[in-house]
């Protein structure tokens, strides 16, 4: 395997287990701020004991979350040298924000909620406690901002005398601030992570039902999980709804790849599994119209007329033009000190076929297809996990509302079954949107082995092995000491 | 506001973090002690209870450090961490390990034993002042790379940036001059370190050992530190004229002083205050000389990396290929970028 090859696959390996702990952050942090608030606001000293346990747990996860997170920021620039360069302009900003403003609240109030329970009062506690969510839920936006610009690059234009794509004016950051994909993208994630949250917390509380211990802590800690997963699943549905309409307006590719829609059109059939179709959902579901049209993976490469009459050319003829762009580009740079006047001739070709200049580097039209199967499935069981878990979140709310938790085993276990499944679920939602996006690192203007760091396939093959052995190392150590912490328990005295 | 205001304002930000960056590396100069003989286990606690509520700052000063150098000035973010690959690596796993050690050492389900946890505190607490020293040590010897913006628009080598040799980075440890940096900044770390736990762990024997530690370490400390700054007053520098060439000239860095009194000030200072909160620590019985050394360790970091970048200077220069030097000039973000992040 070579070196785009290895670098993907420890860039998705770092992402994957970066995405294993932000979940359970940003849905724990809604978890304790609720029950801190119920501590201050009702003066029970039971919410207050609650809060700490749930924040224990917090703490293990958030540590390997924010070591991965720098892991991360680093291999942009240790494995994505060009990338690094050609998007800086755009990329770097939000990375930047996220760093500065919110990544610093987040740890400021981290440590105050962790180490200050005796030291402040106990509104400016809670309001660490609330901060600490809010900061990693604004460090969660600004990064969102960043991939969301990956897959619909808005507000930039190329600079040929800086060979870059920059930012185009003021405006146009707030174009990449507001840019609808980001929007979407952050509701979906961040509320895809109180599910996870909830989820975890139904579980545990299961398993001291299961074990006949904690009572009175599971039951209201379940309540508590199910309401924030039940939200958090309402905003996914919405948000996930509007991701599609994003993925068919900006990635149709992505789209068709997650339908394996081979021939598309108006009335465009929704697949279930192969074989089991439903007449023009597809079109409602990615344009909102049941006679939208939902190109196909073939009408892509062969071109089409999209929904607003414009005629997308194939993409053999973006090819051509990206590869006159990067021949124009050529010349321009050779040419603009020493002949200004023919540069500026040639600057015209390029400026005409600039917006296909990633094409250029592809060797044929098959490349913009992305692993078809991988996709597919990856939305197919996102879903399907989905749907299990609003499931179970229903029923922990319908069970611990009417106080029917007792003898439930088999719930409990579901319930505990789901801690995997659920992580599973955001890991998939994942893949669609990243293999999706494949080959391109910046939708339609930088493919992925053109954004590679000059190494050998040697090196980050090491680096990859090395990040595995310490990642599988944490994880093992991690998931044992929560163990720990959930076997001692909130030790909390019942009457 | 002008483009050249902007570039500037965004390099004096990031020689501030920069500073910052190095000054809170106390917490890993005081965990040099987690091994020491001369403390028992719950002396040794009390240090790691003292930099466990620390370490966040010097992490996220680490993070906001790398993700405002890639912010406002790309080309360095994309030169030196894809090219100097090995060492950027291995700072990232030591505060990896760092930032977990914290959590997990004290739990007896950690698998490996309390023991694993503080050697990897102990390896981050030299190797990370090491190795970010000896990388701004480059700033002032140069590195093996090159630089071609129009090979983007060669689909069989697109790569801009590509360094020189195989052994990406670790040849800086083959430049005396850098790795004199990197060493004293271990030793700054460790002196700011003592002074800390010195100033807020209370414990009669703990203190004692900071105050054995201050003395020990200031000598390889200075020794480091003067060897670096004479060499560096002394050596050649990579200067830009007024068309973006860059050439070598005869004293660059003393000029640099010489032409930026403000600057010059600044480090003088710095250095002063580092040895006014030595002298406190080694010679009277005040506890608080941190609060003058560490504010003293910033100005000092943050005029290096004046005298790197300002005054015509080019501040990550290259050997193969002086044109391919960056500045602060061609390698920033856009105007716009810059502006909208001012």
């Amino acid at each position: 395997m070579d070196t785009v090859l290895w670098s993907r696959i420890q860039f998705a390996m770092t992402a994957a287990y970066h995405w294993l702990f932000v979940p359970l952050t940003l849905g724990l942090a809604l978890v304790m701020a609720i029950m801190e608030t119920l501590y201050v606001v009702r003066k029970d000293d039971f919410w207050r004991k609650a809060t700490q346990f749930w924040m224990k747990i917090f703490a293990i996860n958030f540590a390997v979350g924010i070591a991965t997170g720098l892991i991360l920021e680093f291999e942009f620039g240790t494995n994505w040298s060009n990338y690094s360069w050609f998007v800086g302009d755009m990329f770097g900003a939000p990375l930047a924000i996220e760093g500065i403003l919110a990544f610093f609240m987040e740890a400021t109030f981290f440590a105050v909620m962790f180490f200050g329970w005796h030291k402040v009062s106990k509104r400016f506690h809670l309001a660490s406690t609330w901060l600490t969510g809010i900061g990693a839920t604004i460090s969660a936006y600004w990064i969102l901002v960043a991939n969301g610009w990956m897959q619909n690059p808005v507000g930039t234009t190329f600079n040929p005398d800086t060979v870059r794509s920059e930012m185009a004016s003021a405006q146009a950051f707030w174009e990449v601030v507001t840019n609808p994909v980001a929007v979407s993208k952050f509701f979906h994630s961040v509320t895809s992570g109180w599910v996870t949250g909830g989820v975890f917390v139904v579980a545990v509380s299961g398993w001291y039902l299961l074990k006949g211990r904690e009572r009175e802590f599971a039951r209201r800690s379940m309540l508590i999980g199910a309401i924030v997963g039940l939200v958090g699943t309402g905003a996914v549905m919405l948000s996930g709804d509007s991701s599609g309409v994003h993925a068919a307006k900006y990635q149709p590719m992505k789209l068709a790849a997650a339908e394996g829609l081979e021939k598309g059109g108006p009335r465009a059939p929704f697949s279930i599994v192969p074989g089991v179709e439903i007449p023009g959902m597809l079109s409602i579901l990615a344009t909102h119209d049941i006679d939208g049209v939902v190109p196909g993976i073939n009408d892509i490469l062969n071109g089409y007329t999209d929904n607003e009459g414009n005629v997308v050319p194939s993409v053999a003829e973006k090819m051509a033009r990206g590869r006159k762009a990067l021949d124009a580009l050529a010349v321009y740079r050779e040419l603009k000190d020493s002949d200004p006047d023919s540069a500026a001739v040639v600057r015209k070709v390029l400026d005409r076929n600039v917006q296909y200049m990633g094409y250029g580097h592809l060797e044929k039209p098959e490349d913009v297809i992305p692993p078809v199967p991988v996709v597919f499935w990856a939305f197919r069981l996102m879903i399907g996990l989905g749907m299990l878990m609003a499931l179970l979140l229903l029923l922990a709310l319908i069970f611990s509302w009417k106080d029917k938790l007792d003898k439930k085993n088999w719930f409990y276990i579901a319930a505990l079954c789901c801690i995997p499944l659920v992580f599973i679920c955001g890991q998939c939602g994942w893949i669609v949107a990243e293999v999706g996006r494949q080959p391109w690192t910046i939708q339609g203007l930088l493919p992925v082995n053109v954004a590679v760091s000059s190494l050998s396939a040697g090196a980050v093959k090491t680096t990859f092995f090395l990040f595995l052995a310490i990642f599988a190392l944490f994880l093992v150590i991690e998931i044992r000491i929560m163990l720990g912490a959930i076997k001692k328990g909130p030790q909390i005295t019942e009457n | 506001m002008t483009y050249t205001f902007l570039q500037d304002y965004w390099w004096i930000l990031i020689a501030l973090l920069g500073g910052l960056l190095v000054a809170l590396m106390f917490v890993q100069g005081a965990n040099i002690h987690l091994m020491s003989r001369r403390l028992d286990d719950v002396q040794k606690r009390m240090i790691l209870n003292s930099t466990g509520r620390k370490w966040e700052l010097t992490f996220t000063t680490l993070v906001t450090f790398g993700g405002a150098f890639f912010a406002s000035f790309p080309l360095f973010y994309s030169t030196s961490f894809g090219g100097a690959y090995w060492v950027w690596v291995l700072l990232l796993v030591t505060f990896v390990f760092q930032a977990v050690s914290y959590e997990f050492y004290a739990k007896k389900e950690n698998l490996l034993g309390t023991r694993a946890f503080r050697i990897a505190l102990l390896a981050n607490g030299i190797l990370a002042p090491f190795l970010v020293g000896t990388a701004v040590g480059t700033f002032f010897t140069g590195s093996h790379f090159t630089v071609d913006k129009a090979a983007i628009a060669n689909p069989a080598s697109p790569v801009i940036s590509t360094w020189t040799n195989a052994w990406h980075g670790l040849e800086a440890l083959g430049q005396g001059h850098a790795v004199l940096l990197g060493l004293t900044v271990v030793f700054l770390a460790v002196v700011l370190g003592a002074l800390y736990i010195l100033n807020n762990v209370n414990d009669h024997d703990v203190r004692k050992q900071m105050r054995l530690t201050l003395k020990i370490a200031a000598i390889p400390f200075l020794l480091f530190f003067v060897t670096w700054f004479l060499i560096l007053m002394l050596k050649d520098g990579f200067s830009i004229d007024d068309d973006g060439i860059v050439s070598m000239e005869p004293y660059k860095y003393l000029q640099n002083f010489l032409h930026q009194r403000v600057v010059f000030s600044l480090f003088i200072i710095g250095v002063l205050l580092v040895l006014a909160g030595m002298y406190l620590g080694i010679f009277t019985k005040h506890r608080r000389g941190f609060w003058f050394a560490f504010p003293g360790a910033v100005l000092v970091v943050v005029a290096v990396f004046f005298i790197a970048g300002f005054n015509g200077t080019a501040y990550y220069p290259s050997l193969d290929d002086l044109q391919s030097s960056l500045t602060i000039r061609n390698s920033s973000s856009s105007y716009f970028t810059l502006k909208v992040m001012f």
